[in-house]
């Protein structure tokens, strides 16, 4: 299967990049914002997803590497005086070495034990890291603003962390099509479906699964550091917040989990009604409860998501919608 | 039959694929296999019987590495694979159906043969494994449900996608768990003719099944267990006159009969 052949492979590539530019060409810093927010859900979403789509492992604490990432890069620029650039392959590389290490001792879990343990180490993170000097301890760590004169200043620096964002997004969007369509990414599948049966017939189980959540693991870790460059600060309860880990849940499971377009479309609805309810005197305070309680309905009655419904009900979608 | 070079290494088991040596286990208090000794030469089917809770499929998950036995060894061609995991066997070359069939539900029937011909002995890649899907799919008679979800298949179709799974690695032994459990009787000779057209082309096989006239039919020997027992052994006319098969079997009496009356 040739991914270049199909047409919902530039459809996703062309459409995210189309609409990722539209700041860069309008130049309006309040749209880049809302975008930067959108992309950078669909960027953690798309890598969930190969972990809890593609392979049916539930990770609630995936945060984690959004948060150690971001702090190994925020520690190399603050404290080194490492560039940008370096140092988000650094992020990335530490939340990928975490993930390895983690998949050895953890992915033995199945089900439910898996997503708890998920959660400890969440937890024991944000615990160590309070207690980490180097990187600032409970208080974190802070930019000196001239470090962003390297790129041309603050507000120059906030177009180019967005361009680098806009990239990222791509490069996790190829990696989920890559993985969808590939032997590798057959073998997840296989376990999700049957992890036993897939076994018997020659999947070797831990180590396709150590390598899916080593790739679900660096483009969060990239992100982070983006994120926290782009914050000027970082502090442990930024990092390792545990309900941004759900909602990078809700936002698969409301696109469509197991498939390339779903994390995407998810990652951009649940934004936007998270964008309308802050904005509503009603919702405002109490958005997360209302995360809540649309995982439950998804869960309930759409536990597909919308790609996944779409692609049962019209299987003329079929070729477009994967 | 003519052993293939490297089988014939070892001199205790010479032109053996597959050797089970004095294997037992246990589950707490349950014997579920005691001292339990087969060789099987390369090319043969052996056909495994014995009343309900013998121990048959336990004795399947010993072979290909599901359970690590308390006791005694498994040989595979020629190498000592006790307590290797099943993916192991797999590379190896030993596939198995399901008593309980296992389909991959979310998957397509060709994705669920795919899977065996990319991560099976062979470890084609995708491109290659469709092709020998759509072959295995072709000769177990699924080709017109390729690209249906697996778990949208009815029973015998099922038991055909565990068989069309097992086929895709192009395995050199196949362990069948009851394929004609649950199929009619025309299902049944269907069936009975796919395995035997798989032994014509080279592959061993071992069958545990509950359909006599079919198993004695179709295996050049025969295993009898009994509580995890060994009760008997040879060809399904000398198993069929054992006295001890007999009376395990008592407690359907006609099924003694049917038993000898096939065979002899």
């Amino acid at each position: 299967m040739n991914i270049w052949r199909r047409p919902s492979f530039w459809m996703i590539l062309v459409g995210t990049a189309a609409l990722g530019g539209y700041p860069l060409i309008t130049g309006s810093a309040s749209t880049r914002e809302v975008f930067f927010t959108v992309l950078m859900s669909v960027a953690l979403a798309s890598s969930l997803n190969i972990l809890l789509g593609y392979t049916g492992y539930v990770s609630f604490g995936h945060i984690v590497f959004f948060g150690l990432g971001g702090y190994v890069g925020f520690y190399l620029i603050s404290a080194q005086g490492l560039s940008l650039y370096p140092s988000l392959l650094a992020g990335g590389l530490a939340s990928a070495a975490l993930a390895f290490l983690l998949g050895k001792a953890i992915l033995r879990l199945r089900g439910a034990y898996f997503a708890l343990a998920t959660i400890g180490v969440n937890e024991a993170a944000r615990g160590f890291v309070n207690n980490f000097d180097p990187f600032g301890g409970p208080i974190g760590m802070s930019l000196q603003f001239q470090v962003y004169n390297e790129y041309g200043g603050a507000v120059e620096a906030l177009w180019t962390v967005y361009r680098i964002l806009i990239l990222l997004t791509l490069s996790v969007l190829l990696v989920s099509f890559l993985v969808r369509w590939s032997r590798f990414g057959l073998s997840l599948m296989a376990i999700r479906e049957n992890e036993d049966a897939a076994e018997v017939m020659g999947v070797v189980a831990p180590n396709a699964k150590t390598w899916a959540y080593v790739l679900s693991a660096v483009f969060p870790g990239m992100i982070g550091v983006l994120f926290f460059f782009k914050n000027g600060n970082v502090e442990p309860g930024d990092a390792f917040r545990l309900h941004l880990s759900i909602e990078m849940i809700v936002m698969v499971m409301l696109g469509g989990q197991g498939t390339v377009l779903g994390p995407l479309l998810g990652a951009a609805g649940y934004q936007r009604l998270r964008g309308l309810l802050l904005v509503s005197p009603v919702f405002k305070n109490i958005q997360l409860a209302v995360a809540g309680a649309l995982l439950l309905m998804i869960i309930l009655f759409v536990p597909a998501g919308v790609v996944g419904w779409l692609r049962r009900r019209v299987p003329r979608l079929r070729r477009v919608l994967e | 039959m003519i052993p293939a070079p490297h089988l014939m290494g070892t001199v205790e088991g010479a032109g053996m694929i597959l050797q089970v040596l004095g294997v037992s286990k246990r589950f707490g208090g349950l014997q579920a296999l005691s001292k339990v000794t087969i060789d099987l030469p390369a090319g043969q089917i052996l056909g495994l019987i014995g009343p309900n809770g013998a121990g048959k499929t336990t004795l399947f998950n010993v072979i290909n590495g599901v359970y690590r036995p308390e006791e005694g060894r498994v040989m595979f061609r020629g190498r000592n694979v006790t307590g290797l995991r099943t993916y192991h066997l797999a590379h190896m070359g030993m596939a198995r159906t399901h008593q309980i069939v296992q389909p991959l539900n979310e998957l397509t029937v060709r994705e669920n043969a795919m899977v065996g011909a990319c991560f099976g002995g062979e470890r084609h890649g995708l491109r290659a494994a469709g092709q020998i899907a759509d072959e295995v799919l072709e000769f177990v008679g699924l080709a017109p449900r390729r690209d249906q979800m697996a778990g949208s298949l009815n029973v015998a179709q099922k038991k055909r996608l565990e068989l069309a799974r097992a086929l895709s690695s192009r395995p050199q032994l196949l362990l069948l768990d009851e394929v004609l459990a649950g199929l009619n009787q025309p299902e049944i000779t269907a069936m009975v003719q796919t395995v035997a057209e798989i032994r014509r082309r080279g592959v061993t096989i071992i069958m545990i099944e509950h359909v006599m006239h079919a198993v004695m039919n179709v295996s050049d020997r025969v295993v009898v267990l009994d509580y995890g027992e060994q009760i008997a052994e040879g060809t399904p006319e000398e198993v069929s006159r054992h006295p001890q098969v007999i009376e395990a079997y008592l407690g359907d009496p006609r099924l003694a009969e049917r038993l000898a009356g096939t065979a002899g």
